[in-house]
């Protein structure tokens, strides 16, 4: 037990007083990932509210013809685009085709004789739905001029002593119970993701450097001389790397907690359910997963033959536990107890469940840290043999 | 007293040792001398209870290195090729790990520390770290490293490479006065002057095969040569043709 401590506490020490390992322990995930979040949240908000907002300019060709469509229009933020040279809809499908104009509204020639004569006057929206740029301009122009239709159908009916009632025999409503911090849960499940990674990041350099490291400089040989069994160097290392990466994930969860507030998500309508509750609900959380993330990254870093190939494989390892969350995240998967025995899915599932202020079913986070637990425990005895062996000196 | 009967060893289908057999006695250095990839280092990983033989047997004071590798381990100092240190850790820092990794005590550990700053005159880099050493101050360290659990045994693999005349000239120096105090030493070289000039025993390995072994006086009678480089020479090339 002595040793494993002096082990852990010389790696510590040798590891700290390291650029790189300190570099990537305490400013990526604690510095980069709140500041990445952050700007990736603005940047999605200031689309959404900028798009309602902004005054459009769209080439409607006829418009002359409607004064009463144009005011109303432009009372609405769209305005009508004269600079354009199209005559009709051919014209028009040529512009959008050959990307000139986003997308053009064509009022026909006959508007006004039919306008007049209580005919039905066509106005045709040419438009490319395949161009996800415009979707949202296209739905406004389109749902504005509805609007305008049926004021002017109410209107006419009224002039002929009828009540508009009569044409609405349904009134459809929405009512949305979603919760300001449900809505926000989608955005704040993106966080699960920098935690985990934060996590490994924060214990990538020590897998490295108390392996393949080691056996780099020519150290092992001699520390193997040392009366110690190899289970307890083995182990010392291990701590260590398991010590880094909680300081990676609690100052990874100041960060978020420093950085949340700064958040606009008031403007969407949300609320942050990320309080300092939550972030050391995560860290218990987490907790177990570092000691499987330390002995997962310590095993494949054993197996590498230099300083080089441990960085590319632990490289890629950094993906693995993200599979599961982009699953989990994509397909909207709720928490079951089945998927507790799924490390990283699990963790993701309770800390989404904490945020959106759901309550937390405590079978389910027993299940979560006993599994991660059991599987750490399983790729130990692995490492353990492996440290056994003579090829270990590579 | 080391004593290795019949020691094997297998890297695949290559055969590192093949039956080699000898003794190294307490108050003596004994030198294994052999070419580039006679099987020395091997030797030495055995004895250090790093690998394991695939047949024969080692024994130090009667023990079984393979049975009880951590009581070999403590009565061991060992300083392998190459001497690796921490380069983020200072001179005493790298010497105090393996102290502690020994499980001694802090006052005893902070006094046969000092004892080994002064004895090694490692004074002027003690407290800086190792990452701009030159190879006789890494080498320097490493040594006082092995010796930090006072160890009945050392074991030193190609121990003079890389250093200097000064360097070499002063671990002679120290390991002639560990010898005196009762020490077993059992170091490689390929270098016959470095061997002749500081061992008491000479065991010559060519392909993991014993080509002979003596006093260097014993050897130049058997070869009927005065000059050891010859002896070694004749030594191998007997080996050789066997």
């Amino acid at each position: 037990m002595n040793a494993i401590g002096v082990v852990c506490r010389k790696e510590i020490v040798d590891n700290v007083r390291d650029r790189r390992t300190m570099f990537s322990t305490l400013a990526f995930g604690p510095l980069f990932a709140p500041l990445m979040f952050v700007a990736m949240i603005q940047l999605v908000v200031n689309q959404a509210i900028s798009s309602a907002e902004q005054r459009l300019s769209v080439p409607i060709v006829g418009i002359e013809s409607a004064g009463n469509l144009e005011a109303f229009l432009a009372a609405r933020g769209i305005d009508a685009d004269l600079d354009h040279e199209i005559t009709d809809l051919d014209s028009a499908a040529r512009a959008v085709v050959d990307g000139v104009h986003g997308f053009v509204v064509v009022i026909e020639d006959t508007f006004a004789d039919n306008f007049g004569s209580d005919r039905p006057a066509r106005v045709t929206v040419v438009f490319d739905r395949s161009d996800s740029r415009n979707g949202e301009r296209v739905q406004r122009v389109q749902s504005e001029l509805r609007a305008w239709s049926e004021r002017i159908g109410a209107l006419r009916l009224l002039a002929r002593g009828v009540s508009p009632t009569v044409v609405r025999p349904i009134i459809v409503d929405s009512y949305d119970l979603s919760t300001p911090t449900g809505r926000s849960a989608l955005m704040l499940g993106i966080l699960t993701y920098f935690l985990l990674f934060a996590v490994l990041m924060g214990g990538m350099y020590l897998a490295i450097d108390t392996t393949a490291g080691e056996r780099e400089r020519k150290s092992l040989e001699p520390l193997l001389t040392t009366p110690v069994s190899r289970t307890s160097l083995l182990l010392g290392k291990v701590s260590a790397t398991t010590v880094f990466m909680l300081a990676s994930l609690a100052l990874t969860l100041i960060g978020f907690g420093i950085a949340t507030p700064y958040l606009p998500l008031d403007e969407l309508g949300m609320s942050s359910g990320f309080t300092a509750a939550t972030a050391i609900y995560a860290f218990l959380l987490l907790a177990p997963f570092s000691v499987l993330g330390a002995f997962m990254m310590t095993l494949v870093a054993s197996f590498t033959k230099s300083y080089k190939e441990a960085q590319t494989w632990l490289g890629l390892l950094l993906l693995v536990p993200t599979l599961p969350v982009a699953i989990a995240t994509i397909l909207n998967v709720e928490p079951s107890q089945a998927l507790m025995w799924v490390p990283s899915m699990s963790q993701h599932l309770l800390i989404t469940t904490l945020i959106k202020q759901e309550p937390v079913d405590w079978l389910m986070v027993v299940q979560s840290v006993a599994s991660t637990l059991i599987y750490a425990g399983l790729i130990a005895l692995v490492t353990i043999r492996l440290y056994k062996r003579e090829a270990l000196l590579g | 007293m080391i004593e290795v009967s019949a020691l094997t060893k297998f890297f695949g289908e290559i055969r590192a040792l093949d039956g080699v057999s000898f003794a190294a006695e307490r108050g003596r250095i004994t030198g294994l001398l052999g070419p580039n990839g006679a099987g020395k280092s091997t030797c030495l990983r055995i004895l250090s209870t790093v690998m394991n033989a695939d047949g024969g047997r080692a024994t130090i004071d009667g023990i079984d290195v393979a049975a009880d590798p951590l009581a070999v381990r403590r009565r061991f100092g060992v300083l392998p090729h190459g001497a690796g240190l921490y380069p983020q850790l200072t001179a005493v820092e790298n010497i105090r790990y393996y102290g502690d990794l020994h499980g001694i005590g802090r006052e005893t550990l902070n006094a046969r520390i000092a004892a080994l700053v002064e004895r090694l005159d490692l004074s002027a880099i003690a407290n800086r770290r190792a990452k701009g050493f030159s190879q006789g101050e890494r080498t320097k360290v490493a040594l006082a490293r092995a010796l930090v659990n006072e160890p009945d045994y050392l074991l030193l693999d190609e121990p003079t490479s890389g250093l200097d005349v000064m360097a070499t000239r002063d671990l002679r120096l120290w390991l002639t006065e560990l010898k005196r105090r009762g020490c077993c030493i059992l170091l490689s070289s390929h270098v016959m002057q470095e061997i002749a000039a500081l061992t008491d025993e000479i065991v010559v390995i060519a392909h993991g095969r014993l080509a002979a072994r003596g006093t260097p006086a014993a050897l130049r009678h058997e070869f009927a040569c005065d000059d050891l480089e010859q002896v070694f020479v004749d030594a191998v090339m007997r080996a050789d043709s066997t």
